[in-house]
């Protein structure tokens, strides 16, 4: 049987932190000055590079924010799961949960000036670029306090001010565009990077590759992350890749395979990328990841491998439980601890989740704004909310009595503010003859 | 370029060499190789590279080196250009031109004579125009490169070598409006690019011959403008659209609609509508002749409307 290919690579046992003998406690979410070592689970692997070492130092503050944040992460998508179950989310839905590690490690590596473009598994790091859970709860469910005011959903989370580029829906469309990312920070001299998200499946897209022989030309300070999670939907890395070696594909671009369920691997290495990148321009980041769910929510994830797999991997390389066997056996805080914080999550899901029920659904003039910037080419009487509070941007429905006031002043002299008579489309206007 | 360090172009052997048409010819030298970037043989991800610049608020001018070049790029062009304004629920806007050469040139053969306007119409989100005089061509371009929305600049292989006393100074045409090219009376004819100068060639001999058309050049293919045209119909009561579309699914199928829908009441006669064979260009100069429309053919076309 096919699935029988499948070695147990996937359930590489965790190697132990370096014991650390020094008491301390209880000063947890606040301690940044102990260093305390790690050792990530297994070395890096580099393709045309030297590795970065594989021990890292941290603090017990990075530690616990490590667990919080993937805490959060992962509570909010299994929320996620049950919400589409109760047709709240409705269409796509792809979930990370497995895969925190990668946002949460590429985050510490980087700072909110460095661009993040990733496709439709965006949740998760909509989260690490500061996205808040109503925002997208609100978003997943169509509502109109959404990242994207309900109009983008599960594929389209994007945040401007934090360099969250998205959220897109065709697989290694984005790759191009984060290139294009990098070209816009080399032009600017700004010494940032982009990193461009893309998953195994994509990885054999032929734009994948014209893109880097771009950045490489042009020495664009690109970084091209492949999280592997070993399958494209349905179809096992090595039934899509005669090379499934993703880290090693850029040929003349340098290459390092990562372990992504080992959030400072994923750290150490983003920031070896980052430096890289700023110096030598593009290289390519494998992480070796996994996601528990199926590709999508229609997707039941156990048709292509088996639930052994599934629960081997979780039971050996979790990166929640990873953080916190670290946590436990530094002393940074006990299993009872660990525990309230993770109640505390969910409480605080399950508020994000009843305050984004609460938002309404858009305005039905919503499905005009935003076709063209300043309303330009829809032939429709909604142009005047655009018009008026293009200035202000106010969302339509939300004008103030003195804006309405202006708006019908714009209605009864349009001419004046230059609105030709078609747009407004009074029939009262054209002479019968 | 000048007014603006955000302004850049990008697209193969425009710097360099200048431009296949020479539309970038020196740009290199002024701007330097960044700022007038020669790409690679890539157009989709090129494409894609100058769409996610512009995210970054970046003023990118693609070109295809032939219109029809940028259908691998017609991915990035639907999704991502037009669409992200809207998916993002308003954050990024996305002001690139894309521009280049198309239309049927002489005995280019079937892949280099693509008309590419009537593929792109429907894409919500973009806007596009076709210039086809020097005077034209200079004050779009500029409203293109200024406006926040993309824009495709669709420009004509044949129309390159035109020459016109134009104003140096800065001047910017409104994208969203068409061109009064010869008022009339009898007849309403729509045209834009090359086959403005056919109808103008026909309008010489129609006028010989006693009738009086009035020629309008839409330019803004994407939105129509559709007070210029109403205006018209409303006087002349019959409309003729020459086009170098394709007659299937062309931009004067759209223009017949909209017309029809919103003028309705003031057509004497059926609108219309010339366009290019359904076929794809042959290289035999005779066949590729019959392929496009000709001026004797338009003649015709407004002596039947007119009867």
């Amino acid at each position: 049987m096919a699935l029988t290919h499948r070695s147990t690579n996937l359930l590489k046992p965790l190697s132990a932190a370096v014991p650390f003998t020094s008491s301390l406690r209880r000063l947890f979410s606040t301690d940044d000055a102990t260093a305390i070592t790690v050792e990530t689970s297994v070395p890096f692997t580099g393709h045309k590079c030297d590795p970065p070492p594989r021990t890292i130092d941290t603090t017990p503050k990075e530690l616990m924010t490590f667990f919080r944040d993937m805490a959060t992460m992962r509570r909010m998508e299994i929320a996620a799961d049950s919400l589409y179950k109760a047709k709240l989310i409705r269409g796509f839905c792809h979930l990370y949960d497995g895969q925190e590690a990668v946002a949460v490690g590429m985050e510490a590596a980087i700072t909110k000036k460095d661009c993040i473009i990733t496709a439709y598994r965006d949740h998760c790091i909509f989260l690490g670029r500061g996205g808040t859970l109503v925002e997208a709860f609100a978003e997943l469910m169509g509502r109109r306090d959404g990242c994207s005011r309900g109009k983008g959903g599960s594929m389209h989370f994007y945040k401007k001010e934090s360099g969250f580029y998205g959220g897109h829906g065709i697989v290694g469309a984005q790759v191009p565009l984060g290139i294009g990312l990098a070209f816009a920070q080399k032009y600017s001299k700004e010494e940032h990077v982009a990193f461009a998200l893309y998953g195994d499946g994509a990885a054999n897209q032929g734009q994948l590759f014209e893109a880097l022989n771009m950045a490489a030309l042009w020495d664009l300070p690109a970084i091209l992350v492949c999280e592997n999670n070993h399958y494209g939907m349905g179809t096992a890395e090595w039934r899509a890749a005669k090379s499934p070696a993703y880290y090693k594909r850029g040929d003349y671009v340098p290459g390092l395979k990562v372990d992504g369920m080992d959030a400072f691997a994923v750290k150490q290495a983003c920031k070896f990328a980052k430096e890289h990148a700023l110096k030598n321009g593009p290289i390519i980041l494998e992480m070796d990841t996994y996601r528990y769910h199926g590709h999508s929510m229609s997707d039941p994830g156990s048709t292509y491998r088996t639930r052994d797999e599934i629960s081997g991997v979780r039971q050996e390389r979790d990166p929640l439980e990873r953080i916190r066997k670290l946590i436990l056996s530094h002393d940074i805080a006990t299993e009872k601890e660990l525990k309230d914080i993770e109640k505390e999550i969910r409480k605080e899901v399950d508020e994000a989740i009843a305050q984004a029920k609460e938002s309404p659904m858009p305005d039905s003039s919503e499905l005009f704004t935003n076709v063209y910037v300043k309303g330009f080419g829809v032939q429709s009487p909604l142009l005047t909310y655009q018009l008026c509070h293009r200035a202000k941007g106010n969302r339509a429905g939300e004008l103030s009595s003195q804006e309405l006031d202006n708006l019908m002043t714009i209605v009864a002299n349009y001419r004046q503010f230059k609105i030709p008579d078609w747009f407004l489309n009074r029939k009262k206007d054209y002479k019968k003859r | 370029m000048e007014r603006d360090a955000r302004v850049c172009v990008i697209g193969e052997d425009v710097g360099h060499y200048g431009g296949s048409y020479k539309v970038t010819k020196d740009l290199a030298n002024k701007y330097g190789d960044l700022r007038v970037l020669d790409t690679p043989i890539a157009e989709n991800s090129f494409t894609g590279m100058a769409i996610g610049a512009a995210m970054t608020g970046l003023r990118p001018i693609i070109e295809g080196m032939n219109m029809g070049f940028l259908l691998l790029a017609f991915n990035q062009i639907s999704n991502n250009c037009g669409m992200l304004h809207y998916t993002s629920g308003g954050q990024f806007t996305i002001p690139v031109v894309i521009r280049g050469p198309g239309g049927v040139g002489r005995q280019l053969g079937a892949e280099h004579s693509q008309r590419l306007e009537s593929y792109f119409q429907s894409i919500p989100g973009i806007q596009m125009v076709a210039c086809s005089t020097p005077y034209n061509a200079k004050g779009l371009m500029k409203a293109a490169i200024r406006s926040e929305n993309p824009v495709i600049l669709f420009e004509h292989v044949l129309l390159y070598n035109l020459k016109e006393r134009i104003p140096d100074e800065e001047y910017v045409l409104n994208l969203e409006e068409a061109e009064m090219v010869r008022p009339g009376e009898h007849i309403t004819i729509l045209t834009y690019s090359r086959m403005r100068y056919h109808v103008m060639q026909a309008a010489k001999t129609l006028v010989n011959k006693g009738y009086d058309p009035e020629v309008i050049d839409i330019r803004s293919l994407k939105p129509f403008d559709l007070h210029t045209i109403g205006n018209s119909v409303k006087k002349t009561h019959r409309v003729l659209i020459v086009e170098e579309c394709m007659r299937t699914g062309g931009i004067g199928a759209s223009l017949t609609t909209a017309i029809n829908e919103n003028f309705h009441d003031y057509l004497d006669a059926p609108v219309v509508c010339l366009s290019s064979q359904d076929v794809p260009t042959p290289y035999a100069g005779t066949l590729e002749e019959w392929t496009v429309v000709q001026p004797t053919q338009i003649v015709t076309a407004v002596e039947q409307l007119c009867h």
